[in-house]
């Protein structure tokens, strides 16, 4: 009965696809059981909305007249710093860069309330932002400085490219020192105040192809709120860590690169965000859909947040130091029930990565297939799996003398 | 028994007065000081909950706007800008007051003003800055 991305595409532009989402199927496999959920289910949507640092956007701006070259000459972008290292009229923004004069941690925790992630929401949302560059001038780009106003619709390109996103689990945060700590995970109570997480569990794209044998380099996903593609595996993709019985890595482990059209974006989808005394970061929305060729597909579809386990992290002392211990495993079912039990106490629960959203943008997608807007593509390449000997690696410093 | 959170407002020449005092001892009222500041310019600011029979409590209310005393609802000073809430959950755990609540069905997160006192344990927690605590 296996199906093929090509016979699911016929029906998803005949409009008889039969498309659910992570969520929905494990109510439907409960139901029918696998073999006839595989047979009657084309497609199953996925979706995530966390804060991924390693995002960012690429802009073609148009030339001056005369000619500046941007390249290797200095850039900012509502005063936040822009990389410039390409070719004259190229500029790229990271979502974690700040203005020069923000006081950073100076003052702790520093506040961190606008940076690239905000410019990105603001530049996708339709607003002017402001450029300011100087260059250092050549016989073909003369021009040495520049100031303007810059709208997304006169860009001749606006692409969003995230090296990293999307990761497949992640470490639950806690704090065993006595002081409150500022983290990428958030506001860290003493003593085991609170312990955040940060997935969409059940319905995490590569939580539901858990070996990769579906979404690879060229699959087709939703990405802040238009269509994207996976460009690569993410950086730190790491397919070689430990799994469970039902294959699902016990931690963080694989991650996609990303990238798509900015023009076709939303605001909704793509959220600046602050972590007081952290930074400021991007908050993406990304959807992956996943084809049910075959029954072990759509059992790996199927899996349930008491199926999902990750690892809780001391994030006062074992985190910053590098050293790899854990406290213990927690599922995402006692994560979402808003509480843990570590080294015997009990631990209200955050999470930082939102469900709610995740629910809506695998519905979204689940529109999109069902109107046969969005037709399913064979992937390219695959991404490396746990076979492939890839690992995540520490710096290996050798010092300078 | 009735109870008000109240945002009260001292002009310059009220902020020396014990004023708190004459509301318990004259009126019988309990009287929760949540949060309390001298502005630099001198003007103070107290966010109370006032608590007590329904007269006592009108009474006392007359007594602070008779001397000049502003008074607001707090609720009024509490801003939640739901279209910035992710519904990420991150301020769940730190309220101290459960005005923050989650539908654990939906995980999505409700605000209720009243709940609130204006403690601001959320502000450095929310990655959207969906709350404003205005006074």
């Amino acid at each position: 009965m296996a199906k093929t991305i090509a016979e699911i595409n016929e029906k998803i532009k005949k409009g008889e696809a039969v498309v659910v989402t992570a969520e929905e199927i494990i109510d439907l496999v409960d139901e029918k059981g696998t073999q006839k959920a595989a047979k009657e289910v084309d497609v199953v949507t996925t979706g995530t909305f966390g804060p991924m640092c390693s995002s960012g956007a690429y802009f073609n701006i148009g030339h001056t007249r005369p000619k500046i070259k941007l390249g290797g000459g200095r850039a900012y972008l509502n005063d936040v710093p822009v990389y410039t290292g390409f070719a004259a009229t190229d500029i790229y923004i990271g979502a974690t860069a700040l203005p020069d004069d923000d006081p950073r941690n100076k003052v702790f925790p520093g506040k961190f309330l606008y940076g690239g992630g905000h410019i990105i929401e603001e530049i996708v949302g339709g607003k002017d932002v402001k450029l300011r560059a100087a260059a250092y001038g050549t016989d073909c780009y003369p021009r040495k400085s520049l100031e303007t106003w810059l709208n997304i619709k006169d860009l001749n390109e606006a692409v969003l490219f995230n090296p990293r996103n999307c990761y497949q689990n992640y470490n639950v945060a806690v704090n065993l020192s006595d002081k409150v700590i500022y983290t990428y995970m958030g506001v860290l109570q003493p003593n085991l105040g609170n312990a955040n997480y940060c997935s969409a569990g059940q319905l995490s794209p590569l939580l539901n192809d858990p070996y990769y044998k579906i979404i690879g380099i060229g699959t087709r996903i939703f990405l802040g709120g238009g269509v994207g593609y996976v460009a690569w595996q993410g950086t730190q993709h790491n397919p070689t860590v430990n799994r469970g019985e039902n294959g699902v890595p016990r931690g963080g482990a694989g991650t996609l690169a990303v990238m798509g059209d900015l023009k076709q974006m939303s605001p909704d989808w793509l959220v600046g965000s602050t972590f007081t005394g952290y930074g400021v970061n991007l908050t993406v929305g990304i959807g992956v859909p996943i084809p049910i060729l075959n029954e072990e597909i759509l059992k790996w579809t199927a899996v349930k947040d008491e199926d999902i386990y990750t690892q809780v992290v001391d994030y006062g002392q074992a985190y910053p130091s590098g050293k790899k211990e854990s406290l213990g495993e927690v599922n995402y079912a006692q994560l979402k029930s808003g509480k843990i039990t570590v080294q015997g106490k009990g631990v209200p629960t955050a999470g930082l990565s939102s469900y709610a959203r995740a629910v809506k943008i695998a519905g979204l997608l689940k529109d999109w297939i069902k109107k046969g807007d969005f037709l399913l593509t064979e992937t390219v390449q695959p991404l490396p799996s746990v076979d492939s000997g890839v690992t995540f690696k520490p710096l290996k410093e050798r010092p300078i003398k | 028994m009735a109870k008000k959170r109240l945002v009260l407002t001292f002009p310059h020449k009220l902020v020396d007065q014990p004023i708190t005092y004459h509301l318990i001892k004259d009126y019988d009222l309990m009287v929760n000081i949540l949060r309390a500041r001298v502005t630099p310019r001198e003007e103070g600011r107290l966010v109370v909950e006032l608590s007590g029979g329904k007269e006592p409590l009108d009474k006392g209310m007359n007594y602070l706007a008779e001397l000049g005393v502003q008074i607001q609802p707090l609720a009024q000073d509490v801003q939640w800008h739901q279209e910035r809430c992710t519904h990420c959950t991150a301020c769940i755990p730190i309220c101290p007051t459960q005005a923050f609540t989650l539908d654990r069905q939906e995980m999505t997160v409700s605000f209720d003003k009243d709940k609130c006192i204006a403690c601001e344990l959320c502000l450095p927690v929310c990655p959207y800055k969906a709350i404003e605590i205005l006074f």
